[in-house]
């Protein structure tokens, strides 16, 4: 089973097309990696994949477990177990930490049925501990005056938490010294296992060091332009993206 | 504004005092001398007074249903004091936990039993924003009130607790609020300001707040009005030498809402905050003016308004930060945002700024903007349905106020407040 595959898609923002016949298969259990130059529509696809609305798909599907969701409004996809690690995660004013993800669950429960809100903290500490948060975050509000290593170690907290069954972390190395990249990679490795599939989008290759993928993805001009094994990461890495596309 | 079809009954001879009754009778005869506003003013430009009546209402008759008001005046816990008002007089007042030293008393007990203290103090500051006719109309009309005095040095640690309540049809309400702290006293007061029911109504309020030297004192208003209510909420504020005053205001009921905030830094050093949430719906209308009048050096005052707008909601401020001639070092800043939920809602923003002194800080501002569509989706992104989504954003908007109200137990009974909405 797949957990997440993509078939034949092209998507556009305005009149400019961005995806054009994009083909992906993530089996269940599995990390990928999709690497690729600046404008390969690498965050597209995430945003894509989100349901973002200024994004239109013109033709092809993506299905969550066999399921299409592209009719699906954001909130809908989210509850069946996509969550997508922001490259660029907003600033809530005034909404702290601890609200967000709260409402975030609840927002899975049943009509009527509360949350917990003992079992809720005990949880939210521990995963907080386990990255490295103070727990003085749980108060503050969502990434205002975060610093770019706090912004993904929150977001890596909210995944942590809302337990999805695909998650896509879009470039979230950007902008991590190495000590944040190793405990942002030891919160992703702790969530992998035959349940659930990843996608890793990252332009640089010093993330696969520590989350090592079992495939990697070369992404130009909005499709997927060569797949191998983890060890193309390296060869990328010392080669530059020239002579794939070429 | 049409004239109004009140008359005149003073307080009656029983208070046994000449001089409030001459006040009363001046208030009257200025009242009915004074022009009616009307958009023409500056002082009342975009408002829509114009086609507000003042008419057929009355003052209001005692309250027919004091069971519920008592029931329905469960507020902050736990408290210092609490007083009940339904239609304008006292029924309940709770005020044996009081420290020495304050004096918590209506209106009526304070002219008779602490006449030079009251009256040094009583309506003491003119009503400049304005709604002279209005503070005219209530003082003319005035029957009972709060006075709340803490002497010099005397620290009231938990709030102390107001409720004005209206019942009946077309009622008229006048809540008088005398507040004054104190050197060196510190004092918290929550206010409310509720209808029994959804009747029409006219109320109009009238609050001086006085913080002497390195007084503090923290003034909350929850205004909670029947959706048919004509209100006019006229505050003023002194500050004396390194005294502090915070005041914030929450607005939720109403159909027309005038609210006029006034504060005077008379004091070197003096502190004064301004806050206020608006939560705007229907056919609503909040009509804000505020002063920041710094009148000695090194004072700081700090405003912020923050309004969320739906329907065809209609809000108007207008705010001045003025720095007399000595007042050197003033640090002032004001700030309205209006959070636009609906393209036919409609906010007016006035800031401005007028500077007699040299070396001062002062910034102002107004935004008006819509929900930021990147933090929605992002809300949604993590499985928030939109509706909920919106209501959390809108929270965080008037959380950003309340995280500036340092009284904790004011800041956290406003949260749960809000919270419950």
């Amino acid at each position: 089973m797949n957990t997440l595959s993509i078939r034949h898609l092209y998507a556009s923002i305005g009149e400019k097309p961005i995806l054009e016949d994009l083909n992906l298969d993530i089996p269940q259990g599995e990390v990928h990696a999709i690497m690729g130059k600046n404008g390969s529509g690498k965050s597209t696809l995430a945003k894509v994949i989100a349901g973002h609305p200024d994004y239109t798909v013109t033709s092809g599907d993506v299905l969550l477990h066999g399921e299409s969701i592209l009719g699906m409004d954001p909130q809908v996809r989210a509850r069946l177990g996509f969550f997508l690690a922001f490259q660029y995660p907003m600033e809530i004013p005034g909404v702290t930490i601890a609200n967000f993800i709260r409402a975030a669950l609840q927002a899975r429960l049943p009509e009527g049925e509360e949350l917990e809100a003992t079992d809720y903290y005990a949880e939210l500490y521990a995963k907080m501990d386990t990255l490295g948060i103070p727990r003085s975050f749980t108060a503050r509000s969502v990434n205002v005056g975060f610093s770019g290593g706090e912004k993904k170690r929150c977001e890596i907290l909210q995944m942590m938490m809302l337990k999805p069954r695909c998650a896509l972390l879009d470039e979230t190395d950007s902008g991590l010294d190495i000590d944040a990249l190793k405990v942002v990679a030891s919160g992703v490795n702790a969530l992998r296992s035959s349940e659930i599939g990843m996608l890793v989008i990252t332009h640089y290759q010093r993330l696969l060091d520590y989350i090592v993928p079992d495939r990697v993805h070369v992404m130009a001009a909005g499709k997927i332009v060569l797949s191998g094994e983890k060890d193309l990461a390296l060869k990328l890495e010392a080669k530059g993206y020239d002579w794939v596309s070429a | 504004m049409p004239a109004s079809t009140f008359n005149f009954h003073p307080l009656e001879e029983s208070t046994g005092v000449g001089w409030f009754q001459e006040l009363q009778k001046k208030a009257w005869e200025q009242f009915s001398q004074l022009p009616s506003p009307g958009r023409h003013d500056e002082a009342w430009r975009f408002s829509s007074i114009g086609n507000i009546a003042l008419e057929g209402f009355h003052q209001a008759p005692p309250p027919t249903d004091e069971q519920s008001i008592l029931e329905r005046s469960q507020g902050i816990t736990p408290l210092a004091a609490q007083l009940v008002f339904g239609n304008n007089r006292l029924i309940h007042a709770d005020t044996s936990n009081l420290p020495q030293g304050v004096i918590l008393v209506s209106l009526q007990e304070a002219i008779k039993k602490h006449e030079d203290l009251f009256r040094r103090y009583f309506m003491k500051e003119e009503a400049r924003l304005g709604s002279l006719k209005l503070a005219m109309l209530h003082l003319s009309q005035l029957k009972e009130g709060v006075f709340l005095y803490v002497a010099p040095g005397v620290v009231v640690d938990k709030p102390i607790e107001i409720w004005h309540w209206v019942q009946g049809n077309r009622s008229a309400l006048f809540p008088h609020t005398l507040l004054v702290a104190g050197a060196g006293s510190h004092l918290a007061v929550i206010e409310h300001f509720s209808s029994l029911e959804e009747e029409p109504l006219l109320a109009c309020s009238l609050s001086d707040v006085v913080a002497e030297e390195k007084a503090s004192i923290h003034h909350v208003t929850i205004q909670d009005w029947s959706p048919q209510a004509v209100a006019f909420h006229l505050n003023t504020t002194s500050v004396l030498q390194e005294g502090s005053a915070t005041s914030l205001q929450l607005h939720r009921g109403g159909h027309f809402v005038r609210s006029e905030n006034d504060s005077r830094l008379f004091g070197k050093g003096a502190k004064s905050m301004m806050l206020s949430i608006v939560s705007a719906h229907g056919a609503q209308e909040f009509d804000q003016r505020t002063l920041q009048d710094h009148l000695s050096p090194e004072a700081k005052s700090d405003l912020l308004y923050h309004n969320a707008l739906s329907d065809q909601a209609r809000t108007i401020f207008s705010g001045l930060i003025k720095v007399q001639k000595r007042a050197h070092r003033t640090d002032a800043y004001q700030k309205v945002s209006n959070l636009m939920l609906s393209d036919d809602a409609e906010a007016n923003s006035m800031p401005g700024l007028e500077i007699l002194a040299d070396d001062v800080r002062c910034t102002h501002g107004a935004t008006s903007g819509e929900l930021n569509k990147e933090e929605l989706f992002y809300m949604m992104a993590r499985g928030i349905d939109e509706s909920r989504a919106v209501k959390l954003l809108v929270r965080g908007f008037f959380q950003t106020v309340l995280e500036r109200l340092e009284e904790p137990q004011l800041k956290n009974y406003l949260q749960l407040l809000l919270d419950h909405e």
